[in-house]
């Protein structure tokens, strides 16, 4: 079982996010369990949603406590509230930063300016898919392919194809980064 | 098909596929994605033939399903928490008239304190209004009651309420086998009612009945619900023909043959209490879990069965019952009369509330050791409670309890140390 916890405020598509990658994730033929944390659908509030993939059927409805990898939309959040709260030990953490943060220790800190991406390619700074293509680099869980789909799935027409773009530079800047070994606690600039 | 798709998606095309005739919906969260979707479905013709009434109350929701049924259409509303509350007049008139409209309740709280999260208070609070009560498991299970709900409400001629978990199960975007239209075609033959408003055969409905035989009508109702007990399992039987998914029906035993200690349990929770249970079970805890799908009709003969060999019972409720404890509990406890087993009951999850897997197999494990008071609450916060109680003792004007209380647990969700960098 892997389980991500992603965290952002009302309308960056913090919710589409963990749907978008549990979509993926049952596509390429795991089972995925994607929910949200949240309540009163509020502009700018701290959200929290989750997904789970595994090979067995998930069961369990408990609110992901020891998450594997984390997604940071909204790096303000770490002033309040306790993001990395009971991130595995070596727990990929994918920040929405220009440049990086350190969110505490034992963990794989990756920066990207996934705002920045999202207005390039939406026209938009909503930093939920761009943030998914970064890590579908990171962690292999689901291929880029798969994650086309499911945006296609999702979205339709321009805006398919603009969080596609947003997905594949994303993906591409980390890729970049790997390939040319630099290290964790690294920005990437895309 | 099988689908990765949102609970309330899942629901309302299940619900499309039985061809309701006239949908009536006040939106209300976390109930809107289900009666939106249905809206969406009925405005591009995917759903022919059916009206959907845009309604301005709750009140107005079931008053308009009564009339619709009543004229024999297969009826369909949905409602959670205080939009339950606001109906329960037309809710109670709806199964004394035996119409067979099947209704979602996407378990809310009820307030005050106003909270919008699940628990199961809504739904328990018309336990006894006379609707068929069934509750999911999961959204799969969900999707699996509402076809099985519209074969059974129209055989008993009672309305049956489906019953699943608020935003844990409504929001939950998760792997589902969609029923086939032709499955459900095959499975749900049109509506007979046994009772029509007809311009051309004219009856009324809902008369007034005094003394003389009110007491004999509402016996008739309680005896169709016993009735049910018996078409339930049948057509849960039927349904696994039609589909190949198994379903108990009535409860949904795991691991109970051998176990020591049981938890009973309705709705979403069943799925972390199996795995608490299988993590147990490594460790030596010989527990098991019944799920407890059919709360009214209550089956009393099938629980007795699945807990007759069980040595203690902790019954897990996301409802408190204030000034007795439990409400499942008092029904498992006259299933298990006669035989003296010690059940005791925990409440859990109330307003949203997450239930995490540790405090089950903690649970479980006091429960085992014999250790478990009659009535305790899972995670309570009694520094919270205590600091109240403080002030209530301080001074006689401490204020609103409830805003006192919220004021000291967002003090304390403060994280203790920023992010460095």
């Amino acid at each position: 079982m892997f389980q991500t916890r992603i965290h952002g405020r009302g309308g960056q598509g913090v919710v589409t996010a963990a749907e978008l990658l549990s979509v993926a994730a049952f596509d390429a033929g795991h089972h995925a369990q994607a929910f949200p944390s949240f309540g009163s659908e509020r502009t700018g509030a701290p959200v929290v949603a989750y997904c789970r993939i595994a090979d067995t059927p998930i069961r369990s409805r408990e609110p992901i406590v020891a998450p594997d990898a984390l997604i940071v939309q909204d790096v303000t959040l770490l002033r309040q509230i306790d993001v990395v709260a009971g991130l595995r030990a070596g727990g990929v953490v994918l920040l929405n930063s220009t440049r990086y943060v350190d969110v505490g220790p034992d963990c794989a800190v990756t920066a990207i300016p996934a705002t920045e991406i999202a207005v390039r390619h939406i026209g938009r700074p909503v930093p939920n898919v761009a943030l998914l293509g970064g890590f579908v680099a990171l962690t292999g869980m689901v291929s880029l392919a798969g994650l086309d789909q499911a945006i296609g799935e999702r979205f339709g027409g321009a805006l398919a194809d603009g969080n596609r773009a947003a997905a594949r530079a994303a993906y591409d800047a980390v890729r970049q980064r790997q390939a040319i070994g630099q290290h964790q606690g690294e920005g990437v600039h895309a | 098909m099988r689908e990765q798709i949102e609970g309330s998606q899942a629901v309302a095309r299940t619900v499309a596929a039985c061809r309701p005739q006239v949908v009536c919906a006040y939106p209300i969260s976390p109930q809107t994605h289900i009666v939106e979707t249905l809206s969406r479905l009925v405005m591009s013709q995917q759903l022919g033939g059916c009206e959907y009434l845009n309604v301005d109350s709750e009140f107005a929701a079931m008053s308009a399903a009564i009339g619709a049924s009543a004229a024999g259409a297969r009826t369909y509303t949905a409602t959670a928490s205080q939009g339950l509350l606001y109906m329960v007049e037309a809710v109670y008139n709806a199964s004394g008239l035996g119409l067979p409209i099947v209704m979602t309740v996407a378990n809310r709280a009820i307030g005050a304190p106003i909270n919008i999260w699940n628990d199961h208070s809504d739904a328990m609070s018309q336990r006894d209004s006379g609707w068929i009560q069934m509750y999911a498991e999961d959204n799969q299970h969900a999707v699996d009651l509402h076809v099985m709900a519209y074969r059974l409400a129209e055989e008993v001629s009672l309305p049956v309420m489906v019953c699943m978990d608020g935003f844990i199960l409504t929001h939950a975007v998760e792997e589902v086998d969609l029923p086939e239209q032709t499955q459900v075609d095959a499975f749900l033959p049109p509506f007979e009612p046994r009772q029509i408003l007809d311009p051309d055969d004219p009856v009324s409905i809902g008369a007034m009945v005094g003394p003389e035989a009110f007491l004999e009508v509402r016996y008739l109702a309680h005896q169709r619900q016993m009735q049910a007990l018996e078409t339930i399992p049948r057509i849960a039987a039927e349904f696994a023909a039609a589909t190949g998914r198994q379903r108990d029906g009535l409860v949904t035993p795991y691991r109970l043959e051998d176990a020591d200690v049981a938890v009973v349990a309705l709705g979403s929770v069943l799925g972390t209490l199996k795995d608490a249970v299988d993590a147990l079970r490594v460790r030596g805890v010989n527990a098991g879990v019944l799920g407890i799908t059919s709360f009214r009709p209550f089956p009393l003969a099938a629980v007795r069965a699945a807990l007759g060999s069980v040595g203690r019972i902790v019954v897990l409720e996301k409802t408190l019952a204030v000034g007795i404890g439990g409400v499942l509990s008092s029904n498992i406890r006259t299933a298990m009369a006669d035989t003296g087993t010690p059940t005791t009951t925990v409440i859990a999850g109330l307003g949203g509330r997450p239930i995490l897997q540790a405090s089950l197999e903690q649970m479980i494990v006091d429960a085992h050791r014999g250790r478990s008071a009659d009535l305790s609450f899972l995670d309570l916060n009694t520094g919270l409670v205590e600091r109240e109680l403080a002030r209530t003792r301080a001074s006689r004007r401490s204020g609103p309890a409830a805003e006192n209380m919220l004021r000291d647990a967002m003090a304390d969700a403060v994280p203790e140390s920023g992010a460095r960098g």
